[in-house]
């Protein structure tokens, strides 16, 4: 279980580690982090619930999933398939898979308002078609203690002898490479524009518009 | 790349800037916030010292964890009375206005919003809630948002977006008798998948739609999200503006009215408007439809056989082999008879009054089936009291249902309305997924308020249209 503290770094252009697949399409939030297990005010200790009920039975056995498998464990890099993250808007999705370890998610495809939680906590989401990927899955369940390199810059992801093709998001590149993903601080900035779009919106009164200092 | 269409216009008119990410600042003109997601994002602030920019554009309600039979406080459950204590703190530190269950006003953040005359066409709406996508009905801009950026719109009342394209869906024709809104997304997500709408939203248009009263269009626009796409909307049409001259809004200042409609009017898709693609059903063709597997994608018309995972592609092979073994069902057979030990009434795609009201239709002089528990759990206080008006709860609770309290419920089973064991579920909620309702063993069967309250009545999936003596006006 990774060690993580709330907010973000200064850049993420490369991730290094060892691989974790979980194969299926339409892995939805509720699989990775099951509602009951939200009834919490802060994120802490959240990853131990990841997959809690694919890595489980009702008396608490372990079931076969990646997430239980000792040679997995410390794996950083996930590599999935398709529509991956549907369903919920819960950031406690990418909470929970962060806090338990995961630093980089290599996938057919997201869904988009899992990636845009996963870019608010610096983790980026590659991806690659179908026949990489199951390649990729493959090469990591017969060497689960061999690092791959996700390099964000290059769009690529380096494993044994080979290198493939993935692609990132054009705003989550320039975001994660410059470092420019703290959108609070980024949108703060301009709190004197923000006054003047709420100000010419027709619906907005007046007496709702808090006093602003001048943009730089 | 659309243009002209009601996206792109409130688009335009919410854009602060551009970001150095390339990603527009766009500004939210209302914000709505619960109990599970914002707890996170008021800690966040405080860490960085900030106050809320624009409380008088924040609204907040209590829907996920309320309990909705013994609502006395504290609750029962310590975890959900913690999550409501942070949420009223941070409420009152913040002069958010907050809709608790001693307001008459509480409910479920999509059924509250529009019934108060908050949601209006051309606005930006947000919340940590992916089902955001509902206030898209008015003509509203809805998106479902994550806690690091509910942080950012409680601190400067933007997020941080990239546009979006626009793919229209004209839903064409009449809607036979019992068929509803929630079978015209059911089949819009079968047809074009569950990741199909991803990096669009929808429009949906056509004559069934115009047709369609507000609720309806809720339904609809509220399952755009199970079809990928994040948002979904409907042009404000005269059915939307008598909506709203109703609301608390607008009902004593018509004044006002008048001026809103205005700028409602010029948000409008043009008639030349351009969009990405466009899709087109013919609504006259659509039967009810239900869900055989635990993806929203995998329904099926009541009539029609379960599809064969041999004639699927790879992927979509593999989804479906799993489901139909969670759901233990094979294909060729119909869902027509599936058993079914609950019957859940509720949510924020289908608890508002016509939803009640067409179930209450079916259950009137019935009774609920032996092995049958069923519930209704209105969308918020406000439906309940006026579906006690006009005595719907009496036709329930004798048909055998329990009547409850406003909240999201079993839709995701974050209080105790819960799945037990392997129980299967007719339920008119939103998502089948494995675990959805509480029990990882649970089975869920999506369908509309009719359906729900005819296989509660008969013990299995049942199609209610062949009910004897039903109306389906």
């Amino acid at each position: 279980m990774s060690d993580v503290e709330d907010g973000p770094a200064d850049t993420v252009e490369e991730v290094t580690g060892t691989g974790i697949p979980i194969r299926g399409n339409d892995i939805d939030t509720d699989q990775i982090i099951p509602a009951r297990f939200m009834k919490v005010v802060t994120f802490d200790g959240l990853g131990e619930y990841a997959f809690f009920d694919q890595r489980f039975d009702d008396e608490d056995n372990e079931k076969d999933h990646p997430f239980n498998e000792e040679r997995f464990q410390g794996a950083n890099v996930l590599v999935v398939n398709s529509n991956f993250g549907c369903g919920s808007s819960r950031e406690h999705a990418p909470q929970a898979l962060m806090r338990w370890g995961i630093d980089a998610i290599v996938g057919e495809s997201f869904a988009e308002i899992f990636a845009g939680n996963c870019l608010a906590l610096g983790i980026p989401t590659l991806t690659a078609d179908h026949e990489s990927i199951n390649a990729l899955q493959q090469w990591v369940d017969d060497h689960p203690d061999e690092d791959l390199h996700v390099d964000v810059v290059r769009e690529t992801v380096e494993y044994g002898d080979n290198e493939m093709g993935a692609n990132v998001d054009k705003a989550q590149h320039k975001a994660l490479v410059e470092g420019v993903w703290d959108t609070t601080a980024l949108m703060e900035a301009n709190a004197a524009a923000t006054r003047d779009v709420a100000e010419s919106l027709p619906y907005v009164e007046s007496g709702s518009l808090p006093e602003v200092e001048s943009d730089d | 790349m659309s243009e002209g269409t009601l996206y792109d216009k409130v688009w335009d008119e919410h854009t602060v800037t551009t970001l150095p990410t390339g990603q527009t600042q766009l500004f939210v003109g209302l914000h709505l916030i619960h109990e599970v997601t914002s707890p996170q994002a008021f800690g966040m602030l405080q860490e960085r010292d900030l106050d809320v920019a624009y409380p008088e554009l924040t609204h907040a309600t209590v829907d996920h964890i309320v309990p909705t039979g013994d609502r006395s406080r504290p609750f029962e459950n310590d975890a959900a009375e913690r999550m409501m204590e942070e949420l009223e703190e941070n409420v009152r530190d913040a002069g958010i206005e907050f809709d608790d269950p001693t307001t008459g006003d509480q409910g479920i953040v999509h059924v509250i919003g529009p019934e108060q005359g908050i949601t209006t066409p051309g606005k930006t709406i947000v919340c940590g809630d992916s089902h955001t996508s509902t206030h898209g009905a008015f003509g509203a801009i809805g998106f479902g948002i994550g806690t690091s950026q509910i942080r950012d719109v409680l601190a400067t009342q933007c997020i941080a977006m990239e546009k979006q394209k626009v793919r229209k869906i004209e839903v064409t024709g009449e809607l036979g008798p019992g068929v509803e809104a929630k079978d015209v997304i059911l089949e819009i997500i079968r047809r074009l998948g569950t990741d199909g709408g991803v990096g669009h939203v929808y429009e949906y248009a056509g004559e069934a739609i115009e047709n369609m009263g507000m609720e309806g269009r809720m339904s609809i626009c509220n399952m755009s999200i199970e079809g990928g796409a994040r948002a979904g909307y409907v042009n404000p049409d005269e059915t939307t503006y008598e909506w709203l001259a109703e609301t608390d809004a607008y009902a004593d200042d018509p004044e006002k009215f008048e001026r809103h409609k205005e700028y409602w009017e010029s948000i409008r898709s043009d008639a030349e408007a351009e969009y990405d693609d466009v899709v087109t059903i013919d609504g006259s063709e659509l039967e009810p439809v239900v869900t055989w597997g635990t993806t929203p994608g995998q329904g099926i018309g009541i009539t029609d056989p379960i599809p064969d995972p041999e004639e699927m592609a790879s992927g979509d092979a593999d989804v479906a082999r799993r489901a139909q073994e969670h759901m233990r069902v094979e294909p060729g057979e119909t869902m027509n008879g599936y058993d079914i030990d609950v019957a859940f009434l509720g949510s924020c795609t289908n608890a508002r009054l016509p939803d009640l009201r067409a179930a209450a239709n079916v259950v009137e002089g019935r009774e609920v089936d032996d092995g049958v528990r069923a519930f209704v759990v209105p969308g918020s206080q406000r439906v309940k009291a006026a579906a006690e008006e006009e005595g719907l709860d009496q036709v329930f609770t004798e048909a055998g249902f329990d009547w409850r309290d406003a909240g999201c419920s079993m839709c995701l089973g974050m209080n105790d309305d819960q799945l037990q064991g392997d129980e299967a579920c007719a339920s008119s909620s939103n998502r089948n997924f494995i675990g959805r309702q509480g029990s990882k063993d649970g089975r869920t069967v999506l369908m509309n308020p009719r359906m729900v309250a005819a296989a509660a009545i008969t013990g299995e999936v049942t199609d209610v249209r062949e009910m004897k003596g039903v109306s389906l006006a």
